[in-house]
């Protein structure tokens, strides 16, 4: 696959695969953060966890061998993988308080300079909840998010301040787009890859935040 | 005194469900989910119920059959997405809903089983959620302070229980359900297979007995799926 032929959601989701390292143990969103998964690279093995309850996700099951005792975060069917192991919800998130899980991939709405995530919730539209997002965004080792640069009207969603409600504050570690790729430390956000032929100031321009070159 | 009741009716009955209880129900989604004992609450009749349960069912499953016949005052939940009466009758004001990050509410369900009042937690610090909650710092990081909940009931399921009710969870329906079990003033378990006390390995035991009240086998369990994802065969 060439850079030309590959859709934006595609080329965030390789990148973000690139963060995969052997022997983590990982929590993917749910969404595009679970399709990071089917780009692991060669010689790279990690371990899934599901906040219901499932370390060690399968691929899915084969059509007829569905069991409902058995499902993802996202209530999707699945299988467990060679090695995995139930346990307890309260358990499940003593392994992301305490620290356990190498690494958190999810989606955003907004991410502030500062490091501040904003994905669970529109004012005025039906709130369905945080579900385990503001517990693996406070206490995973790494907290990358992956997101489109700007919305469907083209506005930056990289800001100065969130507008929306924030899921955690200066949580974000790193920052995948289709453009770009962010860190964050102390609270200051470096730009550490260009994407594709973007030059920076193409890249101001759909960015509403300071950043750093690296 | 034999644990061991004919259904999920007469568990009801005798455990003294009544209006405007507090009441814990296992499962995440609907894996896991106590069908029968949700089943009965509804047939029970009683009102103006306060639910602490992570979902809160599907419109025609689960506890979305208690949100039809309008007998949930209150839920306590974490996530509740997938259910279009719920979503009307939060708008319309007739349902008071108190949301709450998966991992606090299940910290603050097996708090209260353990008998300790409050917590801290990272989660939610900074956000609209913490507002209002005592904060701590320790080792430089700030905390807030959650409270330990507990319910009147709690309604588990589990895979196998026996006479003693000592239960085994199957596969990821465990869940919820052995905190609760924990957390409920009087906990009910419903199993697919009871069997005699001193069938199941101690060394296999998830729940112990001691936090069981109630137990019974449940028949024709439904176990509906959410969401069927599978792969085709080569």
């Amino acid at each position: 696959m060439s850079a030309e032929t590959i859709s934006p959601r595609e080329r965030i989701v390789l990148r973000a695969a690139q963060e995969l390292r052997d022997g983590m143990y990982v929590n993917l969103g749910i969404g595009m953060p679970t399709l990071v998964a089917n780009h692991l690279p060669e010689g790279v093995n990690i371990v899934l966890e599901s906040e219901n309850g499932l370390l060690g996700i399968g691929p899915f099951p084969y059509e007829g061998d569905e069991d409902a005792d058995l499902i993802n975060a996202g209530k999707q069917t699945i299988t467990a993988a060679k090695g995995a192991a139930y346990f307890s919800s309260s358990e499940s998130f003593e392994m992301i308080r305490g620290g356990h899980i190498d690494l958190t991939i999810m989606g955003g709405m907004e991410v502030s300079q500062e490091g501040d995530l904003a994905n669970w919730m529109i004012p005025g539209k039906m709130v369905k909840g945080p579900g385990g997002g503001m517990d693996l965004v406070a206490s995973a080792k790494k907290v990358v998010i992956i997101m489109s640069h700007c919305n469907k009207a083209g506005e930056p969603k990289i800001l100065e301040k969130c507008n929306l409600p924030l899921t955690g504050v200066r949580c974000v570690h790193r920052l995948i787009t289709e453009h770009a790729v962010f860190d964050f430390e102390n609270g200051e956000m470096i730009l550490r890859e260009v994407m594709g032929d973007m030059t920076i100031d193409q890249l101001k321009k759909i960015t509403a935040a300071k950043f750093r070159e690296n | 005194m034999s644990k061991v009741v004919q259904d999920a009716a007469e568990a009801v009955k005798r455990a003294g469900i009544c209006d405007n209880a507090i009441i814990m129900a296992g499962g995440f989604g609907l894996c896991g989910i106590p069908e029968h004992c949700i089943a009965a609450i509804r047939d029970s009749g009683v009102t103006g119920l306060t639910i602490i349960s992570n979902n809160c069912g599907v419109d025609d499953f689960g506890l979305g059959l208690m949100l039809q016949t309008k007998q949930i005052k209150k839920m306590i939940s974490s996530y509740v997405g997938e259910n279009a009466e719920f979503e009307r009758q939060f708008l319309g004001g007739e349902l008071e809903v108190d949301l709450v990050p998966q991992g606090t509410l299940a910290e603050r369900i097996r708090a209260a089983g353990a008998g300790i009042p409050a917590f801290f937690t990272p989660t939610a610090v900074g956000t609209k959620m913490g507002e209002g909650k005592e904060t701590r710092e320790f080792n430089g990081r700030t905390y807030l302070m959650e409270h330990a909940l507990q319910a009147d009931f709690a309604i588990v399921k589990a895979h196998i229980g026996d006479e003693s009710g000592n239960l085994v969870f199957n596969k990821t329906a465990r869940n919820f359900n052995p905190m609760m079990a924990q957390a409920g003033k009087i906990t009910i378990a419903e199993v697919e297979k009871l069997v005699p006390t001193g069938e199941i390995d101690p060394d296999h035991v998830h729940t112990p007995g001691v936090y069981v009240n109630y137990i019974f086998e449940g028949k024709n369990y439904e176990k509906r799926i959410e969401q069927r994802t599978t792969q085709p065969r080569n």
